[in-house]
């Protein structure tokens, strides 16, 4: 094995050395065999090491760790291709809205964009469909992602909606279809998405320039994405090339046929011109929560303070609480909150306890968000291994 | 165990000069020895490195396998012959299937 890779185990860290594999007890987390052993570090241009899912397309999602901060470094943004990365040149760029719910089609250059609508940003979670798919049991095909499969960061950019209201929409506006430079290796079907009118026109839906006050890296879509907060990163398309405001449901593979649950499994999707009698497109991201640190590794003392840390999303309605519980799930704990950053954004939190006894101290962290909603115990499992989001249970040594 | 070794050879050769230059990293991604590791070599490399084959095991049977394979063809366009697929398919699930143990 090459030297300056390093084997991970399903949780994500680096196993060897010092550092203990995390034992995840309750749910018996673990993704496949073969998706342990191939998931090296690997560093690609402007990524520092990341956990390959696989080199061609790339797919690499971000360590744990990194996620202590509040938003993801640029180069430690997770990376999901359909096909090969695409290369645009900024100067040849160009952004063409047209299709038949558009009253003046045009043509607009990264210059166009920024000088004639005013600059938006929005923080927001953009977290892949497939997030945790690989823990699904029993496994499902496909990308298996672990935990990191997602990332914080403030995107600017300028509203979808002004260049919308700009090129001036027709009654029958029913959905906006976004494609980006990536093409299919062979005969394929070319990734593009659509959103429904009413998530087009949410103010904080961006054609975004920049992440975290910086270019969009090549592997996250520059020099244009949608940013879509709230949803999957599915409809968050990369190397944004063409928008069409369609009169009609927009058939292509990836909307029709793929990024589906069944039909009522996680309640109504927002996208009704898209549903179907079988399924719904997944849209919003559901309520989910993780534990960041300390380290899986490290032991705790017992009679010694211990500090949980973690961060707790949902699809935009806002994380209300955060509760914790160190018996099994028979009573749990509020833990405190950081500062909100957005609701979009992750939320923070900590949750601090004295272990009493050595051994194993297993610590459940369950988030609540203001819609009301919270994670499940059990996981709900569907065909294509999307909205994991399980109560999290992590075993700490206690010494 | 080629079937007509020519027309792989020439295919592989034409996907390496269509597709951007895959990164030295790929090619050390190791695949079990077998009949068939030659057709999953040529054909499935020409979209998508093989670690989609390791991080996919051991988790399908054949019918899962045979699955992902006609996917492959009927919606992503992989020039495979059924006879070829039968191979692919068969090499995948005694290597890499829910009962392979790899």
């Amino acid at each position: 094995m090459d030297r300056r890779k390093f084997l991970l185990n399903s949780s994500g860290t680096v196993v060897g050395g010092l550092l203990i594999p995390r034992i995840v007890a309750a749910t018996a987390e673990s993704l496949p065999a073969g998706a342990v052993s191939s998931g090296i570090l690997d560093a690609i241009p402007g990524k520092r090491p990341l956990i390959k899912r696989s080199f061609r397309p790339p797919n690499y999602e971000t360590p744990v760790s990194v996620f202590r901060e509040e938003y993801t470094p640029n180069d430690a943004f997770y990376v999901r291709w359909h096909s090969a990365v695409p290369e645009v040149h900024l100067a040849d760029w160009r952004l063409r809205v047209a299709g038949p719910g558009v009253q003046r089609p045009r043509e607009f250059t990264h210059a166009d964009l920024t000088r004639r609508f005013k600059v938006a940003a929005v923080a927001a979670v953009n977290q892949c469909s497939g997030n945790r798919r690989g823990f699904f049991s029993p496994h499902v095909p496909g990308v298996q992602w672990g935990y990191g499969a997602m990332g914080n960061a403030i995107w600017s950019g300028v509203r979808l909606k002004d260049v919308l209201e700009d090129v001036g929409l027709t009654g029958s506006a029913l959905e906006v279809v976004g494609n980006g430079a990536d093409a299919p290796t062979l005969t394929g079907p070319d990734f593009v998405k659509s959103v429904p009118m009413w998530k087009a026109l949410d103010p904080d839906t961006l054609i975004a320039f920049e992440m975290n006050g910086a270019p969009l890296p090549l592997a996250n879509g520059f020099p244009a994405r949608l940013v879509v907060p709230g949803w999957t990163a599915t409809y968050w398309v990369k190397a944004l090339a063409d928008l069409q405001v369609t009169d009609k449901v927009f058939d292509g593979f990836w909307m029709k046929t793929a990024y589906r649950v069944p039909k009522g499994m996680f309640g109504v999707s927002g996208f009704e011109s898209q549903d179907t009698e079988q399924n719904s497109p997944i849209t919003a991201i559901k309520v989910n929560s993780l534990v960041v640190a300390p380290d899986p590794g490290a032991p705790l003392a017992v009679g010694r303070r211990a500090e949980v840390m973690g961060i707790a999303w949902d699809g935009g309605s806002g994380i209300r609480s955060v509760e914790v519980s160190l018996d099994g799930g028979a009573n749990w704990r509020e833990a405190r909150l950081a500062r909100e950053l957005g609701r979009y954004s992750w939320r923070q939190w900590r949750y601090a306890f004295k272990p009493g006894t050595a051994g194993v101290q297993t610590v459940m962290v369950r988030a609540f968000a203001r819609d009301g909603s919270t994670q499940v115990d059990k996981l709900i499992h569907n065909p294509a291994g999307y909205h994991h989001n399980v109560v999290q249970s992590v075993d700490f040594h206690v010494a | 165990m080629w079937r007509d070794s020519r027309v792989v050879a020439t295919l592989l050769a034409a996907t390496l000069l269509a597709v951007a230059p895959a990164r030295a990293d790929e090619t050390s991604l190791v695949l079990a020895e077998g009949d068939g590791v030659g057709q999953v070599k040529a054909f499935c490399s020409i979209c998508h490195s093989v670690d989609y084959i390791l991080m996919n095991s051991p988790i399908q049977d054949a019918a899962g396998w045979d699955k992902t394979v006609t996917k492959m063809i009927k919606v992503m366009g992989a020039p495979i012959t059924p006879e070829d697929s039968k191979i692919i398919v068969a090499y995948l699930a005694q290597h890499y299937g829910k009962d392979s143990g790899g």
